[in-house]
């Protein structure tokens, strides 16, 4: 299975050449959030996109589709160009498509509800639900691509883009689907989620310093930034993008699952449930620890969660895991919860196919618990090889709920 | 009171704003989903928008016989007050 499309619109930019420009250059895509429903919030700072929808999508498109939806088509579309794809006759029956978002359509639901409340029930748009369902993004980009092999979504919170993915993965390998369209994306910034979120006491309050709110891995982290924007992979089988002469990014080789059974919003503290997910990764792509040159990890900024991920790294890697470059790249995006794990998924076929691990930024005052590699300032050059065999970067996303998502991109 | 060009003007701008089509295209003698591509949800936006545009109540089993643009603009100038 390989990887041969790509597309993202981010805080950090419309596509992926211009996301992952920013990522290396260390740029954050946090800033404050200006709106008047913000002043009154706890929490007045998010990473929004870098291009609004409405630069890139016709109005009657956008009025039909929740935002969250018209991030996963804007990428959708991005990746299947990307994939060499435009124009050329895909057999429905073995295409699919596999989207999913943390909460869905929520900004649709309550900007509804504030139609309802105001106008009355006869204001309320006949589209409402076909844009408020969490399964939207994914139905609407099975209908762009005619994806008659099936369309699905994944809900696992912030887990959701990577088991998108992983899902997809398993499609193919069944042998249901020759090409799938997989990954996650969110539009979650609103005053509702930003009170509830900012309530648990998961979100940073540095409401003064916007771009440096988001520090993974440093002593003053204080919780994640809210972002939004959609991550897109086209997936394919080695046979199918050989037969059509794809240029292939490099190989989807394995997906690790498991789930903590501990809370439902904290992570399980020794790392458990995150260690089971690695250790099935590996065993699923026959990979040896010392194969893995770069992690991009969950690292949310959160207090227990960045360190959590790192003894779970540490116990199953062993003496491997010091050999490990490890970005956290939400210090610059911030978390897109469902959006995360497709936008991060993204980040990794370019760090193995350009050999190149993004920086960490905000890491001033390095946490004295993290004894691991943190690729911080500069970005890192990796190799393409390893005594043990081909390089592998792995993506790990982990979602309230206790979901644990790892996934293996292996070098081709 | 409106006349029909007045009302056949307010309808265009309504099915341009939620269908995307061309206001000169919106023409009397067109039919919302023949000509139009205008669906059935749509139909449905086109409605609440005109009641709201003209002071009209088009109730859900009228929906059904508007089948042209020329049928929603007499159907308007018969009931608005």
């Amino acid at each position: 299975m390989v990887v041969t499309g790509l597309g993202a619109t981010t805080p950090l930019g419309g596509d992926v050449a211009s996301s992952w420009a920013a990522l290396l250059a260390g740029r954050s895509g946090v800033r404050p959030l200006t709106e008047e429903w913000a002043e009154q919030l706890p929490v007045r700072i998010a990473a929004r996109v870098a291009v609004e929808p409405s630069e890139v999508m016709k109005p009657v498109e956008r009025r039909r589709l929740d935002r969250s939806a018209q991030f996963a088509l804007i990428a959708a579309r991005e990746a299947w160009r990307d994939a060499g794809l435009e124009g050329v006759e895909v057999d429905p029956e073995r295409l699919g498509a596999v989207v999913g978002s943390g909460i869905g359509g929520v900004i649709t639901l309550l900007d509804a509800y504030d139609v309802l409340k105001e106008k009355g029930a006869r204001q309320v748009s006949p589209r409402t639900v076909p844009m408020l369902m969490p399964n939207s993004p994914a139905a609407y980009v099975g209908l762009e691509f005619g994806a008659q092999a099936g369309v699905h979504t994944p809900v696992s919170a912030c887990a959701t883009g990577s088991e998108a993915v992983g899902y997809a993965l398993e499609m193919i390998r069944n042998g249901r689907a020759d090409i799938v369209v997989a990954g996650g994306t969110e539009a979650p910034i609103h005053p509702l989620p930003i009170a509830g979120f900012a309530n648990m006491m998961a979100m940073s309050k540095n409401n003064d310093e916007p771009q440096r709110a988001s520090r993974p891995y440093d002593k003053a982290r204080d919780g994640f930034v809210l972002g939004e924007g959609a991550g897109i992979l086209v997936l394919e089988s080695a046979e199918h993008a050989a037969a059509r002469g794809a240029r292939v990014y490099v190989e989807l080789a394995a997906v690790g699952m498991s789930a903590d059974s501990h809370d439902i919003a904290q992570p399980e503290p020794t790392g458990r449930g995150i260690s089971a997910a690695l250790r099935h990764t590996l065993a699923d792509g026959g990979i040896e620890p010392a194969q893995i040159v770069h992690l991009n990890a969950h690292a949310t900024s959160t207090p227990l969660g960045d360190v959590a991920e790192l003894a779970a790294l540490r116990a199953v890697l062993g003496e491997a895991a010091a050999g490990v470059a490890i970005s956290a790249t939400k210090s610059m995006t911030g978390h897109l919860l469902g959006g995360a794990g497709g936008v991060e998924t993204v980040f990794s076929v370019k760090a193995l196919s350009e050999l190149l691990a993004p920086p960490t930024i905000n890491v001033d005052d390095l946490d004295n618990d993290v004894d691991l590699d943190i690729v911080r300032v500069q970005p890192r050059p990796l190799p393409a090889e390893t005594p043990a065999g081909p390089a592998v970067v792995l993506n790990n996303s982990f979602g309230f709920g206790g979901h644990n998502v790892v996934l293996a991109l292996r070098r081709v | 009171m409106a006349t029909q060009e007045e009302v056949l003007a307010g309808l265009a701008e309504i099915v341009n704003e939620v269908a995307g089509i061309e206001e000169s295209d919106v023409q009397l003698d067109k039919s919302f989903t023949g000509d139009l591509d205008v669906d059935s949800l749509t139909m449905v936006e086109v409605v609440v928008a005109a009641e709201e545009k003209f002071d009209v109540k088009i109730p859900d089993d009228e929906v059904k016989n508007l089948n042209t643009v020329g049928d929603a603009v007499n159907y308007i100038l018969a009931h608005s007050s």
